[in-house]
């Protein structure tokens, strides 16, 4: 019962590096997925190349460059902020894609149709195409923050105090050394499944307010 | 730009470290693969237990962290008296991830056969394993392709996650040239370069084969 309350230590650690990370991503992939649309070749290639090489790479390997590599030069890289970096960055190309697809789901009559009421380029996205996209791409960026709550264990190779951290830290010290992981892995299953409900549930609401 | 200067001298250790991050990729897909088939078809089972206890394997699979699948295996596993290399535990707990992830996408591949083909099968007098092994199970397979590919990926992106076990794969190799050097940027970086150096062109390759497919269907 110890071993079990010093890993749940772990969990607002784990959670508050996914939003963290999610956050970065739900920004950042804006810019992103607009560069990838652009009409301009120089943008387009400048945001497929940021997508492609953000997801190409390892996250241990980008929390790595970061931490050890920056962080040699820039001493306020702490292990929380490189992980939130790192993984906030990857969020980033992988939301780009996310709102890519979501962009793709809305019908052309939506731009026709803004623009036949005299709205600019840019209030059509802001106002009618923007908050479509964001509703569509709902259970998509759910399923990736439930794989993103997954992946910020990495940054336990860092030193970041998250559920791993803790778990291996009680295999070391307790005769115990099997139990503390499967504690862990039954907290990362119960954070993940109760998301997937969730997320279900959210996506049938918001399905309905999305005109086809 | 000082920090290329040394790459041709971290090449050789480096590009070992591929080829073991490279192996353990293959073998564990080559392991469970076949893993997520079966499972996919437990899934489908007409019993009700069976379904149950496959659902369940495959969410507690998918919902555990591939790192923590890992140190399972690696340092849980000598407590009750059984041993792995660090290649073994890396292999092992790689396949058990990719049978549990597998699973889902070739439950989603074989589900995409059409229902009247098996009916086509049994009016011609084939028995069920038959109607799997000529009819569902090729064409489910097919359908599964690009998300097995994409999945492949992740599967050796995810071979980074044996540096916590010790294995000489390509991070760990980077990380100790590193640590020997003091010059973690440089070396990483390469490393990285590395990763992408495959990723990036196998995922070309998934969407081609994505779009290739899509014309049959």
């Amino acid at each position: 019962m110890d071993t079990f309350l010093t890993i749940l230590q772990g969990v607002p650690m784990t959670i508050g590096l996914t939003v963290a990370a999610l956050a970065i991503g739900a920004v950042g992939g804006i810019p992103l997925a607009l560069g990838r649309r652009s009409n301009i070749p120089g943008i387009r290639f400048v945001a497929v190349s940021l997508i492609e090489v953000l997801r190409g790479i390892p996250p241990i390997v980008w929390l790595f460059i970061i931490y050890f590599g920056l962080g040699t030069a820039l001493p306020m890289l702490d292990p929380l902020t490189s992980a939130i970096i790192g993984l906030g960055l990857i969020s980033c190309a992988y939301m780009a894609e996310i709102y890519r697809g979501g962009l793709s789901a809305i019908t052309r009559g939506q731009w026709e149709a803004g623009e036949a009421l005299g709205m600019g380029r840019q209030s059509v996205l802001t106002f009618i195409i923007g908050p479509q996209v964001f509703r569509v791409s709902v259970p998509a960026a759910a399923s990736y923050a439930i794989g993103l709550i997954k992946d910020s264990s990495v940054a336990y190779t860092i030193g970041v105090s998250e559920i791993v951290y803790f778990a291996n830290d009680q295999s070391r010290q307790s005769s115990d050394a099997l139990g503390p992981f499967f504690l862990a892995a039954l907290v990362y299953v119960i954070m993940t499944i109760p998301c997937a409900w969730v997320t279900r549930a959210l996506d049938a609401r918001l399905r309905k307010r999305v005109a086809r | 730009m000082n920090i290329l200067n040394d790459w041709p001298s971290y090449l050789p250790g480096l590009l070992g470290g591929l080829g073991v991050s490279v192996q353990v990729a293959l073998l564990s897909l080559l392991i469970g693969v076949p893993g997520g088939l079966l499972l996919a078809i437990g899934a489908g089972s007409k019993k009700k237990f069976v379904r149950i206890l496959i659902i369940g394997i495959v969410e507690i699979g998918r919902g555990t962290p591939a790192l923590v699948v890992l140190q399972i295996f690696y340092f849980g596993l000598p407590a009750s008296g059984m041993t792995l290399t660090s290649t073994a535990a890396s292999v092992v707990a790689l396949a058990t991830t990719t049978a549990a992830y597998t699973s889902e996408i070739l439950r989603g591949g074989l589900q995409a056969v059409p229902q009247g083909e098996v009916e086509a099968a049994g009016a011609l007098g084939m028995n069920r394993r038959d109607t799997l092994r000529f009819i569902v199970i090729p064409q489910g397979f097919r359908v599964a392709i690009p998300s097995l590919i994409g999945f492949a990926i992740l599967i050796f992106q995810a071979t980074s996650l044996a540096y916590t076990v010790a294995l000489p794969e390509l991070l760990s190799q980077a990380y100790s040239i590193g640590s020997s050097t003091f010059n973690y940027l440089s070396v990483l970086v390469l490393a990285g370069l590395m990763y992408a150096a495959i990723t990036i062109p196998a995922s070309w390759l998934t969407s081609r084969a994505e779009k290739r497919l899509a014309r049959h269907l």
